[in-house]
């Protein structure tokens, strides 16, 4: 067996276990449901199942006495109690572990997973018939020896195929043309009815079958897959099926002898004396003689054409591939730019016109690339399922988790790094959050808490929202502990949201008592971090015993952005276009202070600063520069840029970890001729800003050169 | 004009899920509690039958033997549900005219997958 099939397996098995999870979960909250249990059983029976296929017989064997015990659930011989459903997530675990070990920890794992069974057999008795599995068992050694008796599945090979039904097959309501039809589907196939044994029509009773037929098929499938399709009628449908070379086409005497149809030594006869050949094959009932015609070609044409013709309606793709895709859709984005900007400096309409073409057609590639690498978001929700189960019962408390927005998609890598901060979020919110039970009812609320995890849209961005109906956030007690901890003056005036965001400040809780789960101060700005990877913000509402809602917004993509090229000094930059909304022209006020200026757009005064100071670029800028405003989270904010040249779609490349440091540059682009722009981070940029106009002057001068 | 499938089978839950994947699959779907209530049903067109084997009333292979006599319905696909254990089963439900067989417990795609094979 294969590496490509086991890894399969894997996949198919890790899908299975999380459904298995799922539905355990569900089963503990919904009570004895039997479809669940069946679905329990079914996922089970398919890991067992596959997995003594593949060669996982440490999986077969443990998953086998979790199926038994499933099985008497289902046949009602077993009560399904939370303690049984424990076991069998914990079981469950145990499989996963299977799955992901490498060989050298099978003996450890083999005695958890022992301990797991004396508790599954504990809970109910030894099923009948049941033989104990054999606990010396090698599972890798097993499955190395499994790997050396399969099959190559991509071999193709042809098969002389012939069909004998017998007469009374359409008695058992067998349809046959489905089952050739589902011959054909097994590769390329070639049929020929012979019709030799239908009498005329006075004589002929519909009821009879009294046709048969030849086939030749090329396929990838192996002799029992072909057998497999006549499962049904396999007393009743005679198959003789035998592998036929297929390297040249052979004579045709030579297959009508193989086949049967013609004895040797005529054939041979046959071929010695060629113009004779028909009429020696005229004792064949021209049927056959068809047949073998057929064959003829249909080898000779698989010796021209050894290509499988398969055909799915999904395919799963390992994500490294679609990474790379979406690096040559960036670089054909990257030279399709260009091409544009020759073609319009050409001023060749012919060029233009094919420019256009190309670009209409890198967009659409653009567009179907960054949809494939969508997922929905449902699998990360699916996740905490379990995840609240546990925290619930360690902390003794009763959370339902409820999801909304399943189906909103994102970006396969946002999702990933996603997972991170919903996780601290969820965390926070069930110790936090969510009150003991007696607490809840002390105050009239329902002793099950309730965390919520919901996703939509809102233009490019989705949000994410985390919300509980705890306890909610105590203004008082967070700014309290900012001043106890330094981080605002005892003095300081704050709205609602500045003190909210104060919990993002590493090491900061206000938990009474450091918890096994969180208090320890780590989180928030774990969650900080991870929005700032995603360049995403976050936004908190609370009320005071009535919950918290935390809400994420993230861009739908990282990979590509519609940006604004800039010029400043000779250095290009890239501005994301989400962040614009107007571009103003701007001349100096030789007054202004360098360090943080306002900039007067229609009547409002907008903070800015000047590329070309902030990163220290020399010469003379141009006359007349234009500002960008962008929005931000400080509100509205400029930058002074040389020229602002126009729209780029921007496949963002991360800069190296040497550049880590440098947050206000979110990563890089290179452009149609080969240079390099930097994307700014907008945000941060303002932000940065921002701090260091307000902080002390004495503080300032230190940094000025 | 989708097929109709009559699904017997006494377990509620049994009915139902057969039923969803089957409308799910597009077929229209008539169900029955036993063999009796199968034979009731057993009128205007229906394509296929698909019943499990045991059930109070009249079982499955009774049942499967009185469609193979009825005039209208005799050349129908008939579908049995058994379990992996029930070889002999398998081999009296053969012999009473079924057509095939699923084995149970199975999943939504199997359902439909051998459905798909005897009545297209």
């Amino acid at each position: 067996m294969n590496e490509k099939l086991c890894a399969a397996y894997r996949e198919e098995a890790a899908e299975l276990l999380a459904d298995l999870e799922v539905t355990l979960l569900e089963l503990e909250s919904s009570g004895e449901d039997a479809e669940l249990v069946a679905r329990a059983f079914r996922a089970l029976h398919t890991i067992k199942g596959s997995g003594a296929m593949f060669g996982f017989d440490a999986i077969a064997s443990f998953t086998h006495e979790l199926e038994t015990a499933f099985d008497s659930v289902r046949e009602g011989r077993l009560e399904l109690t939370p303690e049984l459903i424990g076991i069998a997530l914990d079981a469950r675990d145990h499989i996963q572990q299977l799955l992901d070990a490498a060989p050298a920890d099978a003996e450890p794992l083999a005695a958890s997973g022992r301990l797991i069974l004396n508790h599954l057999r504990d809970r109910c008795a030894p099923p009948p018939g049941h033989v104990p599995v054999p606990a010396s068992a090698d599972p890798a050694v097993e499955a190395s020896a499994a790997a050396t008796t399969g099959e190559d599945q991509s071999e193709l090979v042809t098969f002389r195929i012939r069909i004998l039904p017998s007469v009374s097959v359409f008695l058992n309501g067998t349809n046959l043309i489905l089952l050739l039809r589902e011959l054909a589907e097994l590769g390329d196939l070639r049929l020929v009815a012979q019709t030799d044994q239908i009498p005329e029509l006075a004589d002929f009773n519909p009821e009879d079958c009294l046709v048969h037929w030849d086939a030749v098929l090329t396929t990838s499938a192996s002799e029992n897959a072909i057998r497999d399709i006549f499962i049904f009628v396999e007393d009743q449908v005679e198959l003789l099926i035998q592998p036929i070379e297929t390297a040249g086409a052979l004579p045709l005497g030579q297959i009508m002898a193989a086949r049967g149809d013609l004895n040797e030594a005529p054939a041979e006869s046959g071929i010695r004396r060629t113009s004779d050949l028909l009429g020696d094959a005229i004792v064949v009932a021209p049927g056959k003689v068809e047949a073998d015609v057929r064959e003829q070609r249909h080898v000779a044409q698989q010796a021209k054409k050894r290509t499988p013709t398969e055909a799915a309606s999904t395919l799963r793709v390992p994500a490294a591939k679609l990474d790379s895709l979406v690096n040559f859709v960036g670089e054909l984005v990257t030279v399709q730019a260009r091409l544009s900007g020759f073609a319009a400096a050409s001023g060749n309409a012919e060029i233009a016109s094919i420019a256009e073409e190309i670009e209409r057609l890198s967009e659409l590639l653009r567009e179907s690339t960054m949809s494939i690498r969508m997922l929905p978001i449902r699998e990360t929700f699916t996740r905490f399922k379990r995840l609240v189960r546990d925290l619930a019962t360690d902390l003794h408390k009763q959370v339902e988790l409820v999801t909304e927005g399943n189906e909103t998609e994102l970006d396969k890598t946002v999702i990933e790094q996603l997972s991170d901060p919903l996780l601290h979020l969820v965390r926070n919110a069930i110790d936090h959050g969510i009150e003991s039970p007696a607490e809840r009812q002390r105050r009239g609320k329902p002793p099950v808490g309730r965390i919520q995890l919901r996703a939509s849209y809102a233009g490019a961005f989705v949000l994410v929202s985390v919300s509980d109906d705890g306890a909610g956030l105590n203004c008082d007690a967070i700014r309290a502990r900012a001043i106890d901890r330094g981080l605002i003056a005892a003095d300081a005036v704050l709205t609602e949201q500045e003190i909210y965001h104060l919990t993002f400040a590493p090491g900061f809780s206000t938990a009474a008592a450091v918890t096994e789960i969180s208090g320890r101060g780590v989180g928030m700005d774990v969650v900080q971090r991870g929005l700032d990877a995603l360049r995403g913000s976050v936004a908190i509402t609370s009320k005071l015993g009535a919950g918290t809602v935390i809400t994420l917004k993230i861009p739908l993509t990282l990979a590509i952005i519609d940006g604004l090229l800039v010029e400043a000094a000779g250095s290009y930059y890239v501005v994301p276009l989400s962040n614009i909304s107007e571009c103003i022209e701007f001349v100096r006020d030789p007054n202004a202070s360098r360090r943080h200026s306002l900039v007067n757009v229609r009547g409002q005064l907008v903070p800015y600063v000047v590329l070309r100071e902030r990163f220290a670029l020399t010469g003379q800028p141009p006359p007349i520069e234009q500002a960008i405003i962008a929005e931000t989270n400080d509100g509205r904010f400029g930058f002074v840029v040389d020229r602002v040249i126009g729209d780029h779609h921007t496949v963002i490349k991360k800069l190296g970890t040497l550049y880590r440091q440098v947050d206000e540059v979110s990563g890089a682009t290179i452009m149609g001729d080969g240079s390099v722009a930097l994307v700014l981070d907008v945000e941060k940029l303002a932000a940065g800003v921002i701090r260091e106009s307000q902080r002390p002057r004495a503080f300032g001068l230190e940094l000025t050169h | 004009m989708p097929k109709t499938i009559l699904t017997v089978d006494d377990s509620a839950s049994m009915r139902q899920m057969v039923g969803f994947t089957l409308r799910d699959a597009g077929y229209d779907v008539v169900s029955a509690e036993d063999g009796e209530d199968a034979l009731a049903r057993l009128r205007g067109p229906i394509h296929m039958v698909i019943t499990d084997l045991n059930m109070p009333k009249m079982d499955g292979l009774e049942l499967i033997r009185r469609i193979r006599a009825h005039p209208a319905y005799k050349y129908i696909p008939l579908l049995m549900l058994t379990t992996e254990t029930q070889e002999t089963k398998k081999l009296a439900g053969k012999a009473a005219g079924a057509t095939g067989w699923i084995v149970k417990p199975f999943s939504a795609v199997q359902l439909v997958a051998v459905v798909k094979k005897v009545l297209g």
